[in-house]
């Protein structure tokens, strides 16, 4: 029970003076996983087969592996962006939305590292 | 977390059927949602048989009706009876809407009347609306200016000019829109929600306003602006034919350009 005004609770803290980034960068991710969706089933379409070898030849070549690369990376953003809205749409305890939007980064960027590592072992196979 | 369920003091239980009287051939049934606070009852679904042949045909007919000749507790907000004024906003079958402009005859089966969604209800029909009120100031809805006033004459405006507020200016505040957003169920409590957005857009684009600058930066915030998803229930069921979709959309894109 609080006697602050209902004005007094609207303005709350002020604007954050956010948000603009995250809303541009969500289509402009949405655009990159768009293009680079379309080519990675287009690729897939084409391949010869999908034996391990085929796919770590494909993968090792470097156009090829430069655009898988971005396409890990830019759909993880996006989907971090995502859920970032999801969690805060519907989590609202202060701790666990902290909790939450923390995690939510921190599995992102591990899933993001995880697929670059994945693709560089395929093109540097040969290499190592 | 968001709450998906009723309250168990809030959910609807089943309510006192009032029949019509003897001699009624056109009778249609109204499913009326009825909350009186002080009996400290859950809220119930009470039903009303009226007589058609003897009733306007709007759906604010029947209730006036009901509360004057078959039950004089049910509560509503009403005034003007033509869709200017927003009283009379609340849920129709199935829909936010003016109960003034909707007509009986257009809605099929029983007609279900629901106070406006997700708000708290003071008795009856008549949802709290002081929140939304306090969001409405909170945009500040009136002409900010630098440049003093001509001393002969009013500010003017081109006719063009006029054309970019007549409709956003048309918007009558009845909460239709802003009660009909999940985002706004939610987070009412941040989010702005589209009556307010569309209030405040209408200002962003007035040629005599000099604040659009300080008015974005208020906006700009992940919650106050940016929960809107697009949703766009609140265009589909603005009863004036509004859009407040798309002048979030149109104030996300300012907020954008002025970066680039």
């Amino acid at each position: 029970m609080s006697l602050r005004s209902p004005l007094g609770r609207v303005l709350g803290s002020g604007s954050a003076k956010d948000g603009t980034e995250h809303w541009w960068m969500q289509r402009v991710t949405a655009v990159g996983v768009l293009l680079l969706g379309g080519w990675f089933l287009y690729a897939l379409a084409r391949l010869p087969g999908f034996s391990h070898a085929e796919v770590v030849a494909w993968a090792g070549q470097p156009l090829n592996g430069i655009l898988l690369v971005l396409l890990s990376v830019t759909l993880a953003w996006h989907s971090k962006l995502g859920v970032q809205v999801v969690i805060e749409d519907y989590v609202h305890g202060p701790a666990l939305k902290v909790f939450s939007l923390v995690l939510n980064k921190f599995a992102h960027v591990f899933v993001a590292g995880a697929a670059v590592y994945s693709v560089l072992l395929m093109a540097l196979r040969g290499q190592l | 977390m968001a709450e998906f369920r009723l309250p168990r003091n809030s959910r609807i239980g089943k309510g006192k059927h009032h029949a019509a009287g003897n001699g009624a051939s056109n009778v249609r049934r109204f499913r009326v949602y009825r909350f009186d606070p002080d009996s400290g009852d859950n809220p119930r679904m009470d039903s009303y048989d009226v007589d058609m042949d003897d009733c306007g045909p709007m759906v604010l007919d029947a209730l006036i009706k009901i509360k004057n000749e078959i039950d004089p507790t049910l509560t509503f907000r009403r005034s003007c009876r033509e869709g200017i004024c927003g009283s009379c906003a609340m849920n129709i079958d199935g829909s936010n809407t003016l109960a003034c402009t909707v007509a009986t005859s257009s809605i099929r089966k029983d007609v279900k009347i629901y106070p406006l969604p997700h708000m708290p209800v003071v008795k009856d029909l008549v949802p709290d609306l002081t929140n939304f009120y306090a969001q409405y100031a909170s945009i500040k809805p009136w002409l900010q200016t630098r440049t003093p006033a001509p001393p002969d004459r009013e500010r003017l405006q081109s006719k063009s000019d006029q054309e970019l507020i007549d409709e956003p200016a048309a918007c009558i505040l009845c909460a239709c829109c802003s009660t009909s957003c999940p985002r706004y169920w939610w987070n009412s409590d941040r989010y702005l929600g589209p009556a307010t957005l569309l209030a405040a857009y209408r200002w962003l684009v007035d040629s005599r306003d000099e604040a659009r600058g300080e008015r974005l930066d208020a906006l700009e915030d992940p919650f106050r602006l940016y929960r809107c998803h697009t949703i766009m229930n609140c265009t589909q069921t603005c009863p004036k034919g509004l859009n407040p979709a798309r002048a979030i959309a149109e104030t996300k894109k300012m907020l954008a350009e002025r970066r680039h």
